[in-house]
């Protein structure tokens, strides 16, 4: 039951041993990486390559721990008692699951992504140190408590616009996705278009590479970026010698103005 | 050598923890490095290192540990040797490290523990470790790699782990060089201590807690109030002007807006001084203004104030040493180490940045810096530098 990639989601050997590794020793894994080099998108592949269902826990900036354990809904609960709606006196129908309950409960395993962990309060990563560690918390409410049946495939992800406190970390596996070379960035493009021509590829892949390496570049563009551009150029009916001299459609890959400029004044 | 290795791993900076360490060890057990040093360089990765920051430095110890492995032929007899007669039992160890629980606070005496271990086995087990170069000492439970089943030379991909390393590609990614202003806001935000304001007049609506409350109380209106959480931090920047820091403007005036941006702190006061502090500080960078006195400084801000010193240190050592002229008064005041040995004194919680990194030789003008590092908690003015700085004022020690 080795991760090896799926046929959407092209995965560097390196990645694959990790996302092997997390999964054997039952640790949460831990992915970095810019922009567009599909963090998000790992997840799915797991749960495709191992055929498991996929639990998506979108952290925001108001994002609270307790949020993906459970919610008391006391107002609700509180509302049906003025109507006399019966079974108000069961307290568990007011409960409602997290993501990380959902998880629990679930009776086959299942893979939990837990997304851009970073965006969240400082102290969210601690506040679920205990929950990710024994797979199990308690619900005072109804005095019961929720352990994993089966341990979930946890893997998280972060933009590093905070830093993970130290407890955190230590019990992760950590990965840095690096931006993937040319080779690879082919195969990348050959999965997502089967029927381009190869010369255009080519001629469109130098640019990218090109691009990306000016210094004056702020925001350099990634491989969703490379993607949606190469679709521009298929549909537009670019020459691909056209892409030599000049880059049609850079709105696509830039997106900033001053990086638009930067373009121009590089006399390409 | 594994127990070699960590320690090698450890000294080198990265901040490994022995429960790291347990979870490499259970990872070979379960065979993760496929009996392949590649195997076993991406395994120690993923399992020991947390950030990209420190990827390069990982690749350099593991090229510093293992560059005197022969890859291809023969494995050296000692080497085999070694494989063949596992020093410990593994599983035993690890469940005996286990059962100690071992919490953090605890961890100082555990290592000693094993090292004390270590010793015992060096002296039962002294072969197998020359190969490893100067660090290398062969012992500690290692079983995981399979008695004779590790393949060193001839893996069927071409690029061995050293090569990998040797690519050092992440090098970018290290925080020790100095960065932009971004990283330092991110830095100085570490720098909160929320507190519930006890003494606080006004306290604000909890509303969670009200709504919950008054669900819970049958819907009978039950309001509750709580005291406002709020950042106590208090700063002193004191920095060096002129001179030789002239070559560092550029950076000094990015950490200063970055800690004038962050405006959650409570209070943040900033003086200048040139070279050495002496009784006098001033409250423009030109240094043109009358000034405040230290003293005044001592008596007004006590001693929660966290005090950032930003200096190159380099100065004339009678600067710091010889006894200051005050020319207002036209006398010979105390000293600037005397001034600073106050300041120290007084705040306990104060780090010294440092724009320029710590000479490796001794001249006339680093005498100072030297000394200065001896005296203070001195760190250089990068990303890393800062934080470490950073986490050093939220303790006092």
């Amino acid at each position: 039951m080795a991760f090896t990639g799926t046929k959407q989601y092209v995965a560097s050997d390196d990645l694959m041993n990790t996302v092997n590794i997390a999964v054997t020793l039952q640790k949460p894994l831990l992915v970095k990486g810019e922009p567009g080099t599909g963090k998000t998108m790992l997840a799915q592949a797991v749960a495709e390559a191992l055929g498991k269902q996929l639990i998506i826990w979108n952290v925001k900036s108001t994002t609270k721990a307790q949020d993906g354990l459970y919610v008391y809904d006391v107002v609700q609960r509180l509302y049906d008692s003025q109507f006399g709606n019966h079974g108000v006196d069961e307290i568990a129908r007011y409960i409602k699951l997290g993501k990380l309950g959902e998880a629990f409960r679930s009776e086959e395993q299942v893979v939990l992504l837990i997304d851009e962990i970073d965006k969240a309060d400082l102290e969210f990563p601690n506040d679920l140190l205990w929950e990710l560690d024994q797979m199990e918390f308690y619900i005072p409410e109804t005095q019961e408590t929720v352990r994993a049946r089966q341990r979930p495939i946890v893997i998280i992800t972060s933009n590093a616009e905070k830093e993970l406190p130290d407890a955190f970390l230590r019990r992760c596996v950590f990965h840095y996705i690096e931006f993937p070379d040319q080779a690879q960035m082919e195969q990348i493009i050959h999965v997502h278009f089967g029927d381009l021509e190869e010369r255009l590829i080519r001629q469109a892949l130098a640019a990218f590479y090109w691009l990306r390496q000016l210094p004056d570049i702020e925001k350099k563009p990634s491989t969703s970026e490379l993607v949606d551009w190469l679709r521009a150029l298929a549909a537009g009916g670019v020459d691909p010698d056209r892409i030599v001299r000049e880059i049609p459609f850079a709105g696509v890959l830039l997106k900033k103005d001053k990086d638009l400029r930067t373009l121009a004044q590089s006399g390409r | 050598m594994f127990a070699a290795f960590f320690y090698l791993l450890r000294s080198r900076g990265l901040e490994i923890s022995l429960n790291e360490w347990i979870t490499l060890l259970e990872g070979m057990e379960k065979g993760l490095h496929r009996s392949t040093l590649t195997g076993f360089y991406h395994l120690c990765r993923a399992v020991v290192v947390k950030s990209e920051a420190e990827y390069d430095r990982f690749d350099q110890v593991f090229l510093e540990f293992f560059q005197g492995v022969p890859w291809k032929g023969d494995l050296p007899d000692e080497l085999l040797d070694w494989l063949n007669h596992p020093a410990e039992n593994l599983r035993a160890d690890i469940e005996a490290l286990r059962g100690r629980g071992f919490p953090d606070e605890t961890l100082e005496e555990l290592l000693k523990l094993l090292e004390k271990r270590l010793q015992e086995q060096t002296e039962e087990h002294n072969g197998g470790s020359y190969w490893v170069g100067t660090q290398g000492r062969s012992a500690f439970g290692n079983s995981g790699w399979h008695p004779g089943g590790i393949r060193i030379g001839g893996q069927s991909r071409s690029r061995t782990a050293v090569t990998v390393a040797e690519e050092r590609k992440f090098r970018d990614f290290r925080k020790d060089n100095t960065l932009d202003i971004r990283q330092f806001q991110t830095a100085f935000r570490m720098l909160r201590q929320l507190s519930v304001q006890a003494d606080g007049t006004e306290k604000v609506l909890d509303l969670e807690g009200t709504v919950q409350d008054t669900c819970g109380n049958a819907g009978t209106l039950q309001v509750r109030y709580k005291n406002p959480r709020k950042n106590t931090v208090k700063v002193l920047l004191l920095m060096d002007s002129g001179g030789s820091m002239e070559y560092y403007a550029g950076l000094c005036s990015m950490l200063f807006q970055a800690a004038t941006k962050s405006n959650h702190f409570k209070e943040l006061h900033t003086y200048y001084f040139h070279n050495c502090i002496y009784d006098q500080l001033h409250e423009t960078p030109r240094l043109l203004d009358e000034g405040v006195p230290t003293e005044w400084l001592f008596r007004n801000y006590d001693a929660s104030y966290k005090v950032i010193i930003v200096g190159d240190a380099a100065m004339s050592p009678y600067e710091l040493r010889g006894r200051h002229y005050n020319w207002r008064q036209g006398d010979y005041g105390p000293s600037g180490l005397e001034w600073l040995e106050r300041l120290r004194k007084q705040y306990p919680y104060l780090i010294w940045l440092n724009p320029e990194p710590m000479p490796a030789r001794l001249d006339f003008w680093s005498q100072t810096h030297y000394q200065l590092g001896e005296l203070f908690h001195m760190y250089a003015l990068s990303a890393e530098g800062l934080e470490r700085g950073m986490r050093r004022l939220m303790v006092r020690r």
